[in-house]
């Protein structure tokens, strides 16, 4: 069931221009390297063995930003963590997106105080919240299949 | 943007040395954001070609506000709060908690609670060696071991999701005793995991004990004298590796570690390599501890019978109208404590984890004070970096095995 039976004897494939970037840009999703709290433990253990995101073409974590697409907020974000947070975010090369993984990250979760960031969105524009505390593997999974979804069915003006 | 080398530069001016104002040696910044700093720590470096010099961490990136929070919660709320410490010794975090709490209230644990209260705590360890092992490894470029070492973790968060419905954050052990009983297929699990895992255990060894490239990487790297590691404080493996045998375990014995035999492995090379063996050796130990206590495992209650801190049974509230009483004053007020303080203290699997405790009487505490190991081993860190190569410090940071969430709060 690969691409030669659906090609046929042709050699060529038509689709239309935004679909083939869509989806080169689905399954070469390269996230960032780069864990805050709790759920970067979580986010190791969906990197590793069991559950293994290389599966969705997301093996290579990148230590740097300039090589990243993807970006995991893991865990709660300090009013200190914050400017460095957006700066990662303004060095990450277009086209760019971020999963807010777990309550920290998406609202503040049980730290309703002086020193969180009340949910990332705050800082920085986020594609995919993840509920959870921590959010399992499987969740962190299928926000990141949401994501693809969501890849999919973006313009190529969006990025131009 | 703010221009931040000129501004760490600023910061550091009455640290460093003439030299690098004169422009001699460099000052780099390594992290917050770097994959080896093990979370959101910011070492300022100050480098002689690829020597360090001088070392300064900068914390507080994570810094979560969890002890100022926990004096606005009851107590039973607040241990929600203490999982969130050490993210990776949850149980740990929970167990100093309930002991202080029990200590002062003088509330009684039954020997059940307390025996199921080792098994996870220990099995906790063992998960944090294994992350610690992984990581550690991996900054080393030995990059299979993640893959094996997360392999086994995912079978002891199996055990905590079967007691308490979540895999890392459990909040199971209670002021008391424990949330609920362990289901029946607890045994059978920890069973399965003691049998398996002392294979994994020679298959580590097999991979690290006599590999040459991390050999050459961790002996002689960061040499502790046990008197240096005395003076600042360093406890758990980093203290036992250099030669000291204290273990509260054994020296202040709680929750009925006395029962148990054990060893306390203990190392005189005092390098990296030396930490690396201790600490494997200690996950043959707890499988030890693990395994007696699962053995001797009595029945019986899980939680005690005071009703002014405990709330009675499900059963219990269609027929006694103190149950209903006791029932509602636990969830809508929770407990009263007596006035005072308290100090109680636990080995997690980074040192002493201590918590002082501070109540005015109230359902509230009126401060929560951590004394975690995290936090003391890193200032070790600038004293071991010093001399050492750039490459040499990223064995250190994950030899030092802090956890980001314990050392900021």
């Amino acid at each position: 069931m690969g691409i030669e039976q659906k090609a046929g004897d042709l050699g060529a494939v038509t689709m239309r221009l935004e679909q083939a970037v869509n989806w080169a840009r689905t399954y070469a999703m390269w996230p960032m390297l780069f864990g805050l709290a709790c759920c970067a433990i979580e986010m190791m253990a969906g990197q590793a063995a069991k559950h293994d995101m290389s599966r969705f073409g997301m093996e290579l974590m990148r230590a740097t930003p300039r090589q990243s697409d993807l970006m995991i907020i893991s865990g709660r974000v300090t009013r200190k963590m914050a400017p460095v947070l957006r700066l990662l975010y303004d060095q990450m090369p277009d086209p760019k997106w971020v999963v807010s993984m777990g309550d920290c990250a998406s609202c503040g979760g049980i730290f309703n105080n002086y020193a969180i960031v009340q949910g990332v969105d705050e800082i920085m524009p986020v594609d995919v919240y993840v509920a959870g505390c921590p959010p399992r593997p499987e969740a962190l999974v299928h926000g990141i299949l949401t994501l693809h979804e969501k890849v999919r069915g973006e313009k190529i003006k969006t990025w131009a | 943007m703010l221009d931040q080398s000129e501004f760490a530069f600023n910061e550091l001016r009455h640290l460093v040395t003439d030299r690098a104002i004169e422009g001699e040696t460099m000052l780099l910044n390594m992290g917050p954001q770097h994959p080896s700093t093990h979370g959101v720590l910011r070492l300022l470096l100050e480098l002689d070609g690829e020597v360090v010099v001088n070392c300064f961490p900068d914390i507080g990136f994570l810094h979560t506000g969890i002890e100022k929070n926990m004096e606005a919660k009851s107590y039973e709320k607040a241990a929600v709060m203490t999982d969130r410490l050490d993210y990776l010794n949850n149980l740990g975090n929970n167990l100093v908690y309930c002991m202080a709490i029990e200590k002062l209230a003088e509330l009684d644990v039954p020997i059940r609670a307390q025996a199921i209260r080792v098994i996870l705590t220990e099995l906790q360890r063992i998960a944090s060696h294994l992350v610690w092992l992984g990581t550690h490894t991996l900054d080393l470029a030995a990059i299979s071991m993640f893959w094996y070492t997360f392999r086994e973790r995912e079978l002891i968060l199996d055990i905590n999701e079967m007691v308490s419905g979540q895999r890392m954050m459990t909040t199971y052990f209670r002021p008391g005793g424990l949330w609920r009983d362990v289901p029946v297929e607890f045994e059978d699990a920890v069973r399965d995991f003691i049998r398996i895992f002392p294979k994994r255990i020679t298959e580590y060894e097999a991979m690290l004990n006599e590999n040459p490239i991390f050999l050459e990487r961790t002996k002689g790297i960061g040499v502790i004298k046990p008197e240096d590691a005395i003076h600042w404080g360093v406890t758990g493996p980093m203290l036992r590796a250099s030669g000291v045998d204290f273990d509260l375990r054994k020296v202040d014995p709680y929750m009925g570690y006395e029962q148990y035999e054990f060893d306390v492995p203990t190392h005189t090379d005092s390098d990296t390599y030396a930490r690396y063996l201790v600490r494997v050796e200690e996950m043959r130990q707890s499988l030890r501890i693990v395994e007696q206590a699962l053995d001797k495992l009595p029945y019986g209650p899980v939680r005690s019978n005071n009703r002014k801190y405990v709330p009675p049974p499900r059963s219990e509230l269609g027929t006694s109208m103190e149950a209903v009483i006791h029932h509602f004053k636990l969830w809508t007020d929770g407990f009263e404590m007596p006035e005072g303080s308290v100090y109680a203290a636990a080995e997690s699997p980074r040192g002493v984890l201590g918590v002082y405790l501070e109540s005015d009487g109230s359902t509230k505490p009126h401060r929560v004070h951590w004394r975690t190991p995290s936090f003391d081993n890193l200032q070790m860190l600038p004293v071991l970096a010093k001399g050492h190569l750039v490459a040499d410090l990223v064995a250190l940071v994950g030899t030092t095995d802090f956890v980001l969430g314990d050392i900021d709060r």
